[in-house]
């Protein structure tokens, strides 16, 4: 168990290493960030003097190390558009994609476990395949469009929603996070976003919940339950579900660090102030300091996510803590 | 009256090619307390008949017609929710493989206590009480603690005990087992049929087996149905029937049970067709012209040593780590040496775990052993100091696998998989000539020409065994590994594939190492048999010596574990040739 974890953290601690290095080299790639500072006529020893100043005339090594000892500790670097640190920026950003995704994740398995266990087991009734048939339009129409339907009808035709924005926001933790989820019109501002973000999601689900247990039910040990008896609710969610989650479990994870990284379009349509908006901006602009955070950041999130769901193997699978998939093999 | 009566009852799977008459009409009553086997091929539609009385029949299955009747109740026109009461309650049932019949995410404890509160009143507590004492009966020590376990940590022996428990739990009156030993080794299986049989009679539960082995029957059954296509063609006590068995179809079924007590010449095989046809006579190969015969040197005859293993020993590591005195290793094969002459058939006999087929795997080149060399004619070919194993020797030395329905690539027609190894080695002078060569080795193992155009899963258990060994011979071998080549298949099927090795093996010269862990058709088929035990090689003489005359202790115990048919003698059915 120990080892395993240890394994683990070592392999992340190499992703964010060479992930940093590539961030790094953003600076480098992207042209000579001291050009960009100067106006045209600058003299050379302006120059030169700035380039001391920023440390520009160091090794590589010295520069890299100061940049990651930097950003261990949230400091990204200036903004050179927004000439504002990209912490802080990205500090007020955060919460807002956060709670989005957040929101739409937990939708998806509220929705997708619960349909894809129901259209599993009746796989040939006339709702499953209603359910079926739906899904496949919700996983083919590309989210913006769902987007632009939604506020149409809710909020241009019936006006029940807001058709952007976050709605008002209350700060919590002293200032630390704002959160939506206290006031009714941040509530009701995220409902459109969330659905929207969500339903490719759900569907992804409950495909995926439907085949294992397709799977599942067809193994001896379901087929054993039965035999003995046991009521169909135990033998479907005690045996067969629970049987399904691994797989399930992965997929909810990537897409969890797929919907933080990539809720760029939702954000878009919805007018969202978080995060993906600003990393929409910084490549406008060629903002070299907050794109380096920005892709640092995700990959910190998927490192994350990513060593959560093989803990959660752990909790699911007794096979994995005892180690017999590995060790029994040849004994 | 009788506890199980089944009146007339067919049933039928309904396919897009027209339905098929699994069960076709058949009569058979279970008394309480009575243990009746049903004994017959795969396909006659034994287990269809349990599924269909415990009601979970898979589609397209149905029950055509006839009754089932249990206790003086019609169980068979039930509902779904008046037959879950029955099921577990009233009627146990035991599948095959113990290793696939337990959730593994739970612990054993929790599936039987939750069986015990589903069919009773009964409160977490006190099941729990029950499940220990149960577990305690059929001989699970230190219970209490085994019961937080998952079935991963039980052996197959184990966990077809806890699967045992789970059947009897709520006290049935009648347990139906399907296969409950098939997958378990002799000795094991000895432990989990004097279990049953003595659970059966301390409970007064009515019992049904359904079988495939002879041996089964005849150790633990009262009464015994033989079945063939669907009808029940004799009933009877068991020793009655073993004995003096009436209908041609049990009389060739028994006699294809291979013997452990003297070695023929060939496997007597079931010849009892519906329609009475002969089998078709197999062309003979005649090495002087046929394309195998074209290899470099000739089979020199005596006693000639062809393959040597030298202190083969192997180790798998179980437990990895940077500092070498945290690794743990498990010695699967330990100092191994014995010698294989030219022409022979050598076995290698021993229960699972015991390290057979890594020795196999590593005379075959799949493993490089830790320790030991592997020396082919007179060459070093594997472990310390081998060669560099040229193509050469590994075309002479081929395997054929356990299991016939992953050991062929199901995306390749059969011609293209026979063809691969002379295309590879370079055998044939075009594609059209090795076309020609596969379509012969087809035909030898008795496949026909036609079969190269199709694919794997057109053929059944033994077919693909056929393919196999059609492709083993493909690269003109001197020396065949087969490793359980026939522990998959049914005593018919696997009558026929090893009078086939016989035959070729006669024809072509071939020297075999034969792994096995049935002793009577290792009896049967080698010259010369090593004992393995635990890695280990315990006893090592012929084989009419290893079962007359046995001189190890564990010899002597395998020997008396083997499920005995009283076999008849072969030549009073007419019917049988030898």
């Amino acid at each position: 168990m120990i080892r395993y974890i240890s394994g683990r953290l070592a392999q992340s601690f190499i992703v964010m290493f060479i992930v940093a290095a590539v961030a790094f080299a953003l600076f480098d790639f992207v042209g000579d960030p001291v050009r960009q500072m100067v106006t045209e006529d600058a003299s050379q020893a302006e120059i030169e003097r700035l380039r001391e100043m920023m440390g520009l005339n160091d090794s590589v090594a010295v520069q890299f190390w100061r940049y990651v000892s930097g950003a261990v500790q949230g400091d990204f670097g200036v903004s050179y558009f927004h000439k504002r640190p990209v912490g802080v920026l990205l500090q007020e950003r955060m919460p807002a994609t956060f709670e989005l995704a957040g929101t739409s994740v937990l939708l998806s398995i509220l929705l997708g476990i619960p349909l894809g266990v129901y259209t599993g087991l009746h796989r040939n009734g006339r709702i499953a395949r209603g359910l079926m048939a739906v899904s496949l339009v919700g996983i083919s129409i590309p989210t913006f469009l769902i987007g632009i339907m939604l506020i149409y009808l809710f909020s241009v035709v019936l006006g029940w929603l807001p058709s952007f924005g976050r709605g008002e926001t209350t700060e919590v933790f002293g200032g630390a996070w704002t959160t939506g989820f206290l006031t009714t019109s941040g509530l009701r501002a995220l409902i459109l976003p969330s659905i929207t973000l969500a339903l490719f999601q759900t569907t992804m689900v409950m495909r995926l919940v439907r085949a294992e247990m397709l799977d599942v039910m067809r193994t001896d040990y379901i087929k054993f339950a039965r035999a003995r008896g046991l009521r169909d609710r135990v033998v479907h969610f005690r045996h067969a579900l629970k049987n399904t989650l691994m797989p399930v479990v992965t997929v909810i994870g990537l897409q969890l660090g797929a919907v933080i990284a990539f809720a760029i379009i939702t954000e878009s349509v919805f007018q969202w102030p978080g995060m993906g908006r600003l990393f929409l901006q910084a490549i406008q602009q060629v903002d070299i300091p907050v794109m380096s955070a920005y892709l640092i950041m995700i990959a910190f999130f998927f490192v994350v996510i990513n060593l959560i769901t093989d803990l959660t193997y752990y909790a699911i699978d007794p096979r994995l803590r005892s180690g017999a998939l590995k060790g029994n093999a040849h004994a | 009256m009788s506890l199980l009566d089944l009146r007339d009852l067919k049933i039928h799977f309904d396919t897009r090619r027209g339905t098929v008459e699994a069960v076709r009409g058949i009569d058979l009553s279970i008394a309480r307390g009575e243990i009746v086997g049903i004994v017959g091929e795969s396909g006659a539609g034994k287990s269809t008949i349990g599924n269909a009385v415990i009601g979970l029949l898979e589609p397209p299955g149905r029950i055509a017609g006839g009754e089932v009747w249990f206790d003086g109740q019609r169980i068979d026109t039930l509902s779904e929710a008046a037959m879950r009461r029955i099921r577990g309650r009233r009627i146990g049932m035991i599948f095959q493989d113990p290793m696939t019949s337990l959730n593994p995410l739970l612990t054993i404890g929790d599936q039987i206590a939750e069986t015990i509160c589903q069919h009773s009143d009964t409160s977490r507590a006190e099941a729990t009480r029950q499940a220990v004492a149960l577990l305690a009966e059929v001989g699970i020590p230190n219970p209490e603690q085994r019961m937080n376990e998952y079935p991963h940590q039980f052996s197959g022996g184990m966990r077809q005990r806890v699967v045992i428990t789970l059947a009897l739990c709520a006290n049935p009156d009648l347990v139906i087992c399907d296969e409950p030993t098939t997958a378990l080794d002799v000795s094991v299986q000895a432990q989990i049929l004097s279990l049953l049989r003595r659970l059966c009679r301390e409970r007064n539960v009515g019992a049904i087996f359904i079988t495939h082995d002879m041996g089964v029957i005849s150790e633990v059954t009262d009464r015994v149905a033989v079945m063939h296509h669907g009808v029940i063609v004799e009933t009877g006590d068991t020793q009655t029937v073993l004995a003096h068995p009436r209908h041609a179809y049990s009389q060739s079924l028994l006699s294809a049970v291979p013997r452990a007590d003297a070695r023929l010449a060939r496997f007597p095989q079931l010849e009892y067709r519906e329609d009475g046809a002969p089998p078709a006579e197999r062309q003979v190969i005649d090495l002087q012209t046929h394309w195998l015969g074209r290899r470099g040197k000739a089979v020199q005859g005596g006693d000639q040593t062809l393959l040597e293993a030298r202190n083969l020993t192997m180790r798998f590591v179980s437990h990895r780590s940077i500092i070498p005195a945290w690794r743990r290793d498990f010695t699967a094969v330990d100092d191994l040496s014995f010698d294989i002459k030219r022409g022979e058939t050598f076995g290698l006999v021993g229960e699972s775990g015991s390290g057979k087929s890594t020795v196999a795997r590593m005379i075959a080149g799949l493993y490089t052993p830790s320790v030991g060399q592997v020396v082919y004619d007179g060459q070093v070919i594997g472990g310390t100091d081998a060669q560099p194993m040229a193509a050469k020797v590994r075309q002479q030395i081929q395997m054929i696998f356990q299991d016939p329905f992953s050991s062929l690539n199901r995306r390749m027609r059969v011609g293209d998989i026979v063809a691969e190894p002379i295309l590879h080695h370079g055998l044939a002078a075009s594609r059209a000539e090795a076309q020609s060569v596969v379509a012969d080795l087809l035909d030898h193992v008795g496949l026909g020409a036609d079969a190269a155009r199709k694919y794997p899963h057109a053929f059944s258990g033994g077919q693909r065994q056929r393919i196999s060994i059609a492709r083993a011979l493909a690269t003109r071998p001197q020396f065949l590994i087969c490793d359980e080549p026939t522990s998959a298949l049914d005593v018919s099927i696997q009558a026929q594939i090893l009078n086939l090795l016989k035959d070729l093996q006669a024809e072509l010269g071939l020297t075999l190492l034969f792994i096995s862990h049935d002793l009577p058709v290792i009896r049967q088929m080698c010259d010369r048999v090593g004992v393995m035990k635990a890695g280990k090689l315990v006893e090592l003489a012929t084989a009419e010596d290893i079962f007359e005359a046995p001189k190890h202790p564990y010899t002597t115990e395998l020997l008396s574990l083997m499920p005995r048919v009283t076999a008849p003698d072969a030549s009073e059915w007419a019917a049988v040739k030898g």
